[in-house]
């Protein structure tokens, strides 16, 4: 059964965002804020803290939080490992990027 | 319909004990998941790895599948039994992306608990898609078809598949998400209070006929004439924003690279275009060609081996 929506959406970039709150982050991943707390305390999302000492995050959190979450669920690891999973997987991609600019052809 | 061997997705015996599968699925969801493998069909895999391990896992469902035996011999069809849901009752949440084999068997059922992931009301959807590097170079709409999980008045799952048409940001980068509100799951209708919920899309770029991308720069494999790069020259190169004239430098040779600042991919701050020169040879097509390459070797004597001591 297919539905067709022809309107044109304008779409906005979270990435583009810098003032995420705990909350939003919460709802975009479906997790609880404990869980988005738990992340942060384990070095996986960074937390800028606003004027009256709330949580803001980069728009780029929400791709590490979602990776972390997906890890955590799919592989059944502790957020210790996720963490370091999280980090190692980032300097695999630089380093793929590295050898792939470097081949050229 | 095809019939699902788990045991051999899993590469288990079919006598192995929990502990055996429990092991064997978490060998193979770190080989298998997207996130981490090299592999390709990874998704694909993954899934299929995740079916056989929500049946296995289970002892009830384990037992329903058992009873099917080893499959149809083959060149037979499989066909499921009939009433699948008799006497099989299974709680709890799950379903949803899994392959009609195991609807049949097992999506049939009432869910007395539990929904698939991503029907609650409200709840913000992800959907991945992979676009042509050209929506984000110069903007421009594009249309997705994506399948949801649904779960119907009976308790069934089904995949139902909807379209959209959506404005593609000029400037987005891969891994990139974007955010159309009020596309996820509905609000509960029942008070009416909440709010629909939203759906995030995250970006993957096919690969580009000519450039190659790395976060917000580009880098594109340019072909120039000997004489070209030995000489210097001033050649056209293409770019996202159209053709542009390039100083090669004299004295440049095959890897040389050339930046182009603010060519790249037009996000906030545009990215940069990175020209990677490659020396093509003329080709010999006739005498004449290769009178002109004598004349060539005669006139520059060159030995290119000389530092390696031949």
């Amino acid at each position: 059964m297919t539905v067709t929506t022809t309107t044109d959406f304008l779409a906005d970039v979270v990435e583009q965002r810098h003032d995420l709150t705990i909350r939003d982050l919460s709802r975009m991943c479906t997790a609880d804020t404990e869980h988005i707390v738990a992340l942060v305390e384990e070095g996986i999302l960074h937390a800028k803290r606003g004027p009256l000492g709330e949580w803001h995050f980069s728009g780029d959190s929400l791709g590490r939080a979602l990776l972390a979450l997906r890890l955590q669920r799919d592989l059944e690891i502790n957020l210790a490992g996720v963490a370091l999973a999280v980090e190692l997987l980032e300097e695999c991609s630089q380093l793929r990027r590295a050898l792939h600019r470097g081949a050229g052809r | 319909m095809e019939f699902k061997d788990y045991y051999e997705i899993m590469g288990v015996p079919r006598d192995a004990t929990d502990a055996q599968i429990k092991q064997a699925y978490r060998k193979l969801a770190r080989k298998f998941h997207p996130d981490v493998s090299r592999e390709k069909d990874a998704e694909e895999r993954f899934k299929e790895l995740g079916e056989a391990y929500e049946v296995l896992r289970h002892p009830d469902k384990r037992a329903a599948y058992d009873t099917l035996g080893k499959g149809p011999p083959p060149g037979e069809q499989w066909r499921p039994p009939p009433n699948p849901d008799a006497g099989f009752e299974f709680g709890g949440a799950g379903a949803g992306g899994y392959s009609e084999f195991f609807d049949s068997l097992f999506g049939g059922s009432a869910r007395p608990r539990g929904r698939p992931r991503g029907d609650a009301p409200g709840e913000d959807h992800h959907a991945k898609v992979v676009l042509d590097l050209d929506a984000s170079l110069h903007g421009g709409t594009r249309s997705f078809t994506l399948r949801v999980p649904q779960v119907d008045d009976a308790g069934r799952v089904h995949l139902k598949e909807r379209t959209l048409s959506v404005q593609i940001p000029k400037g987005i980068l891969a891994g990139q998400h974007i955010r159309l509100a009020g596309q996820g799951s509905p609000s509960d209708s029942t008070d009416g209070s909440g709010k629909a919920g939203d759906l995030f899309i995250e970006v993957e770029f096919e690969p580009h006929a000519h450039y190659r991308v790395d976060g917000r720069d580009l880098y594109l494999t340019l072909p120039v004439a000997p004489w070209e790069a030995a000489l210097g020259a001033q050649v056209e190169t293409p770019t996202p924003t159209g053709r542009v004239d390039l100083k090669i430098p004299a004295g440049s040779h095959a890897g040389t690279k050339l930046r182009l600042k603010g060519r790249g991919i037009p996000a906030g701050t545009a990215g940069d275009l990175y020209v990677s020169l490659d020396i093509a040879l003329p080709p010999v097509d006739d005498a004449d060609d290769r009178a002109a390459y004598l004349a060539f070797a005669k006139a520059l004597p060159f030995n290119p081996r000389a530092h390696l001591g031949v």
